[in-house]
């Protein structure tokens, strides 16, 4: 047999307000190099951390919501090495006595429940980047290279997982919903594009039952897409190495998103030794049961639960996973539920109307100014028969985009629902008199073109009369003729 | 050559104003300097804007028109701080110290920046890629390090006042050996934010003096709360002048038996033999009292000293700032070239040290258990204190020796500070008082008292130096022939 065995290494940004050690702006992107910066994150001489109290927060909240034991007694620890974009020349983690210990997340695989074991979640600091200028994309191939520090300093957790994962589909999966309840818990954009989430799996295949192959570890793994690629490569490498007999050898390696394949970046040998100690520059971390308590009844309701609450309301598996999947669109979805009982109808209405004008115009649901009483009011008038579904979504559309109030667009241009038969009478006649061919075709037996008749008896009623009523009336007079 | 509340007298007494009275101390520094290089640096430019900008503040601050010399490792806006280290030769701060920062608050003038053992490593004051310093009272021998320039401008009257930075006796070993009094405070009295580091868990910054009063009132602006300190105390901060004068009758004063006899030369037990006469007049009681790790002090403070040195001199790099070797033709060889050239031999070679101390397989054994040590003596003070009110040892084991002497035997160098860094791996308040002169060079004994106790270690030395006080005997200036 030949088992996958993988383990995830995981870094979020967390989007605190400043950086982890000083007051420096977490904003960096976009910003002229080396402007983001100060003394301390720059590693002047003479220069001390002071460690950001909301980071710590965070930190601790993906703890609660990742199910671990939160370490009442923690310190930070420096991490030696070299390199351009370090301005220290360590970095300062947390080694042996991390934040957050012992958790988990329940995954849904092919309708079943994985547990994926969390390791350890430990709070560290972001390095700077480097820009390579010349001929190669790497430091060892370039010309030269520029340091640009803006994102020295910005906090990152690090989420270790258990080798509990067993295929790359699972590793993607456990990726998402990673950064699902890091979003819910508003602590990290979780932005795989923009780096401000990444992902290292360390992999190896297991032969027999309880002894474990030789594992390499993948870097550079930028998107979930890749991630699934890149160990689907990696797997399919180990095990040819297998099959002829021969040794995985354990090492780095890079995934080459150009080739689509892994390459060797350093072998054991050649890994580092860190040298870790504790910082002295920083005292330990207490975390007190009351501090914990408070961030406890910080933390929202997380996908899991809602999955399965929206569940139990007899939604579909998929649109449950629209709703859970975009926290702004689900909170909503609740908020509408309390003042209207029908969850599929109300569902129906947030994934057809909402959701098309969404990806029409490219935005996500939280850039929507939409209150929920007035969205509810909309579709129970549409319930029962004061105004017609074209109608709604003629309004709801200029709601959304012009900010207009429904109910006082359907008030001032008189768009409830035409009830007056003789009103409709009026406009009936007039269309069959002005529509002779289709008439002509109708009494011909083409009874389909009465579509088209109904079609333009609702063009002159702006939308307004119920579609059946105005069928049985324009049936009505075309068999008076 | 004047204490604080003479300069103040000056001024209340419009003898002099502050111009005046700083330029009769540059006046000193032209004197001396050739004979023993204390500074490295002498701001001018910077000193009449510091002059300028002081007319517009209260006369009645506490160190109103005090100039004061600092140790080059401390940094100090717009001004020069290079750790007597080529690696940072060129280097301007862009930010001020918190202790100057609260020394300008508070009226002082930066008179320039004294010389160091490179990056405050050493014991003598001769590892500054500068040029050593040299003992003010015998310019052919060394003031002690690492803060050897600011002892050795307060010894020979450049300065009424200096800092200076103690991590294993750097303040107290040089103001031993220069006469003057040298107070290392409790770690975290006083903010290292803007000191640049050395061994962190360990550096303390303090004032030099010639009078209890002077390190006090200093003592008094640079101490409390930093919030840029992390490992600053938080607590309030007493009045360190409210004791001065008070009796210390029947306090007790210990004697470890480990600090006083081995090791010890005989020009420096007979020099200190006067201070327990001393002691009877004080009217305290003495007490032999046993601290018996110490005998692990040393390796213990090179294991923790050396690790967090090669951890915090690692980013001195030559990408960022400072000296960088710009022959090197790839990263690797930047770093090598960069670090070799930029690094004098002693800063090397802790460096080394410390990288070995804590490598893979040798953490445990090293580091750890030095840390594990490092808190029995922390304990055993405890305990001491709990016995006695103040510890009294020599400063040094030996009198001022002569360049060149040691400085090739790197160990017979590091027992120097055998008296002094016990206090440091404890954290406990230590000063260095004048206690007498063998043959015309200066002998200092220490006194140590409990955590966060300085009101009473000023108190004590204070009452000490009402019966052997050196603060008005100053060097004379060496004959021109002897340069």
């Amino acid at each position: 047999m030949y088992k996958p065995v993988i383990g995830l290494e995981v870094h979020a940004q967390l989007s605190t307000k400043t950086k982890l050690f000083c007051s420096c702006s977490t904003e960096h992107e976009n910003l002229p190099p080396n402007t983001n910066v100060c003394p301390i994150c720059m590693g002047f001489p003479g220069v001390l951390p002071v460690v950001n109290k909301k980071a710590v927060e965070y930190a601790i909240k993906a703890g609660l919501a990742l199910n671990c034991e939160i370490s009442n007694y923690s310190k930070f620890d420096r991490k030696n090495y070299f390199y351009p974009d370090l301005p220290k020349g360590y970095q300062i983690s947390q080694y042996d006595l991390p934040l957050c210990r012992n958790g988990y997340i329940d995954l849904y695989v092919d309708g079943e429940i994985k547990r994926v074991r969390i390791k350890r979640i430990h709070l560290e600091e972001d390095a700077g980047k480097l820009l390579h200028i010349g001929s190669g994309d790497r430091l060892s191939e370039s010309d030269y290279s520029l340091v640009d520090f803006n994102r020295a300093g910005i906090p990152l957790i690090e989420i270790v997982t258990e080798p509990d994962i067993n295929s790359p589909k699972e590793a993607r999966l456990f990726l998402q919903e990673l950064r699902l309840i890091l979003r819910y818990l508003g602590i990290s954009s979780g932005d795989m594009e923009k780096g401000s989430l990444r992902c290292d799996a360390n992999i190896s295949i297991q032969t027999e039952e309880g002894k474990f192959g030789t594992r390499t570890e993948i870097k550079n793994v930028n998107s979930f897409f890749s991630l699934e690629k890149a160990l689907e490569y990696e797997i399919e490498r180990q095990i040819e190495i297998l099959k002829r007999g021969e040794e995985v050898i354990q090492e780095t390696r890079h995934w080459d998103e150009k080739n689509q394949k892994t390459v060797s970046l350093r072998s054991k040998e050649e890994a580092e030794d860190y040298r870790y100690f504790p910082e002295p520059d920083l005292p330990p971390l207490m975390v007190t049961e009351e501090m914990k308590n408070k961030l406890k009844s910080e933390i929202p309701e997380l996908p899991a639960k809602r999955r399965e609450r929206y569940l139990a309301l007899e939604l579909s598996p998929v649109d449950v996973e629209i709703l859970v999947s975009d926290k702004d669109l689900s909170d909503f979805f609740d908020k509408a539920l309390r003042i209207y009982g029908n969850a599929k109808n109300l569902h129906s209405w947030l994934s057809v109307e909402i959701l098309s004008y969404l990806n029409e115009n490219k935005l996500e649901f939280k850039d929507l100014d939409i209150d929920s009483e007035r969205f509810v009011k909309l579709i129970e008038m549409v319930d029962k028969n004061e105004i017609t579904r074209p109608v709604a979504k003629e309004v709801l559309r200029r709601y959304l985009t012009k900010k207009e109030d429904p109910l006082v667009i359907i008030e001032r241009e008189g768009l409830r629902v035409v009830s007056d038969t003789s009103y409709l009478q009026d406009i009936i006649k007039n269309v069959i008199s002005n529509n002779s061919k289709a008439v002509e075709d109708w009494k011909k037996g083409k009874k389909q073109v009465i579509n088209f008749l109904v079609g333009q008896v609702m063009k002159e009623t702006r939308g307004r009369a119920s579609l059946d009523v105005v069928k049985n009336l324009l049936e009505e007079e075309l068999n008076k003729l | 050559m004047r204490t604080l509340r003479e300069i103040k007298k000056i001024y209340e007494n419009k003898e002099a104003n502050v111009k005046e009275v700083v330029e009769s101390y540059l006046e000193k520094i032209k004197e001396w300097e050739p004979y023993i290089n204390a500074f490295l640096h002498i701001p001018y430019e910077d000193i009449e804007k510091q002059i300028k900008e002081l007319e517009s503040k209260s006369p009645n601050l506490p160190l109103y028109g005090i100039p004061i010399a600092i140790k080059d490792n401390i940094l100090t806006k717009n001004i020069k701080t290079t750790c007597a280290s080529k690696i940072l030769e060129n280097f301007i701060p862009p930010y001020d110290a918190t202790v100057v920062k609260r020394l300008k608050e508070n009226g002082a003038i930066i008179i320039g920046k004294t010389n160091l053992d490179e990056f405050a490593m050493g014991s003598s004051c001769e590892n500054s890629a500068f040029g050593p310093t040299k003992n003010p009272w015998d310019i052919e021998r060394v003031p002690g390090g690492s803060s050897g320039g600011s002892a050795a401008c307060v010894s020979a009257g450049e300065a009424p006042i200096s800092l200076g930075s103690d991590t294993g006796g750097s303040i107290r070993l040089p103001a031993s050996f220069t006469g003057v009094i040298g107070l290392k405070p409790t770690y975290g009295l006083v903010s290292r934010f803007g000191l640049v580091a050395f061994a962190s868990s360990l550096d303390q910054i303090g004032p030099f003096g010639r009078t209890v009063e002077d390190i006090a009132i200093t003592l008094q602006i640079i101490a409390g709360h930093d919030p840029m300190d992390s490992t600053s105390s938080p607590y309030e901060i007493p009045n360190y002048l409210e004791g001065l004068g008070k009796s210390v009758k029947n306090w007790r004063v210990g004697i470890p038996k480990e600090l006083w006899y081995k090791g010890v030369s005989e020009e420096v037990l007979k020099t200190l033999e006067n201070s327990f006469g001393v002691f009877k007049e004080m009217g305290v009681t003495i007490e032999e009292i046993s601290l018996p790790s110490l005998e692990y002090a040393l390796p213990v403070y090179y294991i923790i000293s050396t690790s967090e040195a090669s951890s915090n001199l690692a980013r001195y790099d030559g990408v960022k700032y400072g000296y960088r070797d710009f022959t090197a033709e790839d990263l690797i060889s930047m770093y090598k070239q960069t670090r070799g050239k930029g690094f004098g031999s002693e800063v090397k070679r802790r460096i080394i040290l410390g990288t070995y101390a804590l490598s893979a397989g040798y953490y445990d054994a090293y580091y750890l258990k030095a840390t594990k040590v490092r808190r029995l003596i922390r304990i055993e003070f405890e305990e001491a204190f709990k016995k006695v009110d103040i510890i009294a040892s020599p400063t040094s084991p030996v009198l001022p020796f002569k360049l060149g002497e040691r400085i090739s035997d790197p160990l017979q160098m590091y027992l120097t500070d055998i008296m002094t860094i016990p206090v440091n791996l404890a954290g406990i308040p230590a000063i260095s008082m004048p206690a007498g002169f063998y043959n015309n060079l200066p002998v200092g004994i220490q006194f140590m008292s409990s955590f966060f106790t300085e009101d009473k270690l000023l108190q004590f030395a204070y009452a000490y130096q009402q019966f052997v006080d050196f603060s008005k005997k100053y060097p004379t200036l060496p004959n021109k022939e002897r340069v």
